[in-house]
């Protein structure tokens, strides 16, 4: 909301009476363009979406009947449903470990780029850009083929290694579900988490770490004392990156869907707005989750958002 | 959008002056102290070599089974090598009717919002990088907040719009959507290139007598065409990719984009027996374009998405 409001006040800014110079109005000019698609594709959507929110709006509704104003009542019902929580749980889950996972190997692999030989790196960092290079859908194409039940290749192999996987159906059960979606988040964000870290683990000076080696630090103290302090920023905005990104899984998880499971046990926020809202029509209660989607993205974003006007400052 | 869109981020830093995780390597991290561990060291390679291998085998999966006949992918035991495959794959999926019409309709897209994108966003990132003007700040904010957006908090309501407006189903109603997801990246990575090039230089043309104008278009939007490039790039990816706000608004099979239509063979592999070669031939067909302009606009991306946090 917040959002969309300060590119409206952007785009009929108060012009400043008549400006003297040509130059003044020049800017203004500029970001009419943008403004006026970013309202209308954006912000207009967030108005409606704000709006309908707070009316009811079920099936009566399309066939045209107006819809009744009920101010904050879809929010109270969404809050006292349990499901909602389960959703909200489940996704916030979901993002924090697949996060947190995501971080803690794309570290290592950061670590480890920086410590192998160049040729070993290159061939890391030309896998790395592979996997990230996939387009999502075709990425989970590959990974539904990798894990299919009948002939997928992970059967076959946990197979021949005596463990019973023959016709195992990774996704029948929700938790097993949620790790293959996590691996396949995780599979796609490493790349851009390692080569991250690995461009800030270039600004450490080999001379420093030298130094401190022969002062007789281990590897651990090294690496606590003196390379983490230096990329702790940017360890900080890809960390809330990744964290803002998992928590909107919705290609994964609507894709691992199609594949066959019960929906309703595998929704996370943006599949559960879709099933409100293209599947049952209830436009009103899938506002009302956007809405609380996008201030929870906005308030993670903050920080972020923060460091990059910073940066824009400087 | 931004979902695939998802990447979004930032700005690309002044040409050069920020650290890169490009491909070709510096060359001045061959390891510090660990050269005299030997042992680690050749250990720490055979992890590398076989992280490597696990990461890229996916990608390998996929090329391997589209080129191997259905037959050889219905045995119990996987064939690891594509000894004996062929291109029928490729030619079935591409003579099965589909492949075009959706190939067209994404090539169409992606067009469509790249032209338009770097037009407003060029000029956004002018105005932002240029000038001082009263609510520069709201718009700078406004550029990186939106950013951050998911498209699942926005698509109802967008398919409500395009609904209202009669475009659903429709190649303008998608790009509209994707140019506003895409716009407020690509101004704040251009912003980053036109700050790049100093101001000084269009005044020297200037005194040469250029107009403010001539001085701009003969002098600046040359040093910009690298990152142009790179931004049209950024937004053709995006709009190739998105897979959220199409599922949304093109729900008619005939104006199927292609991860739309790459969708249709997941959900026929759930009910009945797929033919994964050709899945994955379809796989492939999509991939290439994208790995090959991927791998050319990556290390910007990176770059941008974290330059404020690397001390450069």
């Amino acid at each position: 909301m917040t959002t969309q409001n300060l590119v409206l006040g952007q785009a009929d800014p108060p012009r400043p009476a008549r400006p003297r110079k040509r130059g003044r109005s020049t800017p203004y000019l500029l970001v009419i363009p943008a403004c006026a698609i970013l309202i209308l594709a954006l912000g207009y959507p967030l108005v409606w979406q704000f709006i309908t929110s707070m009316q009811r709006f079920g099936l009566s509704q399309q066939f045209g009947q107006p819809p009744e104003f009920v101010w904050f009542d879809n929010y109270v019902t969404l809050f006292t449903d349990p499901y909602m929580w389960t959703v909200v749980a489940r996704s916030l889950a979901f993002c924090l470990v697949t996060a947190a996972v995501t971080m803690a190997i794309g570290t290592l692999m950061a670590l480890l780029m920086n410590a192998v030989h160049t040729s070993v790196r290159i061939t890391l960092q030309i896998s790395l850009l592979l996997a990230w290079a996939m387009p999502v859908v075709a990425a989970m194409t590959v990974w539904n083929w990798l894990i299919d039940w009948r002939r997928g290749v992970l059967n076959s192999v946990l197979t021949g290694m005596g463990l019973d996987f023959q016709n195992h159906n990774w996704l029948a059960n929700p938790l097993s579900f949620f790790f293959v979606a996590m691996v396949i988040v995780v599979w796609m964000s490493v790349p851009f988490v390692a080569f991250s870290i690995y461009a800030g683990l270039t600004q450490v000076s080999t001379e420093v770490l030298e130094a401190a080696q022969l002062d007789g630090a281990t590897l651990a103290q090294r690496l606590r004392y003196i390379i983490v302090p230096i990329i702790r920023p940017v360890l900080a905005i890809i960390l809330l990156l990744q964290v803002i990104w998992d928590l909107r899984v919705f290609t994964q998880i609507r894709l691992l869907q199609d594949v066959g499971s019960i929906a309703s046990e595998t929704n996370l926020l943006g599949t559960y707005i879709y099933q409100l809202g293209v599947g049952s029509s209830d436009f009103a209660m899938a506002s009302a989750v956007s809405i609380f989607v996008l201030v929870l993205t906005v308030a993670l974003s903050w920080f972020y958002v923060r460091s990059m006007l910073k940066e824009d400052e400087s | 959008m931004t979902s695939t869109v998802q990447s979004t981020g930032a700005s690309a830093p002044p040409a050069g002056s920020r650290p890169r995780p490009d491909l070709p390597p510096t060359g001045r991290k061959g390891g510090g102290g660990n050269r005299r561990i030997r042992p680690g060291r050749i250990a720490l390679g055979v992890i590398g070599i076989v992280v490597s291998l696990i990461w890229v085998f996916p990608v390998y999966w996929m090329l391997n089974s589209s080129l191997l006949p259905n037959v050889v992918l219905q045995s119990t035991t996987p064939t690891w090598l594509p000894f004996g495959g062929s291109l029928d794959n490729f030619v079935a999926v591409f003579s099965g009717g589909t492949f075009l019409p959706a190939l067209g309709m994404s090539t169409a897209i992606a067009l469509i919002t790249v032209v338009f994108c770097l037009l407003f966003a060029f000029l956004g990132a002018l105005a932002i990088s240029r000038f001082r003007f009263r609510g520069r700040k709201a718009f700078v904010l406004a550029v990186l907040l939106i950013q951050m957006l998911p498209a699942e908090g926005l698509f109802i309501a967008q398919y409500k719009l395009m609904g209202s407006l009669n475009m659903l189903n429709s190649i303008v109603g998608v790009s509209i959507i994707y140019i506003a997801a895409v716009v407020p990246f690509t101004i704040w990575m251009l912003r980053g290139f036109v700050a790049g090039v100093p101001a000084d230089l269009e005044e020297a043309g200037m005194i040469d007598g250029l107009s403010r104008t001539q001085a701009f278009m003969r002098i600046t939007f040359p040093l910009l065409a690298p990152g142009l490039v790179a931004s049209g790039v950024y937004a053709f990816l995006q709009a190739w990719n998105e897979f959220t706000v199409a599922l949304v608004l093109l729900q008619d099979n005939s104006s199927q984009t292609l991860p739309l239509w790459l969708r249709g063979f997941i959900q026929a592999s759930a009910s009945r027996a797929t033919d994964w070669g050709q899945v994955m031939a379809a796989s492939t067909m999509v991939a290439i374009p994208v790995i090959i302009f991927f791998l050319f606009v990556q290390g910007r991306m990176t770059s941008g998405l974290v330059s404020g946090a690397v001390k450069g």
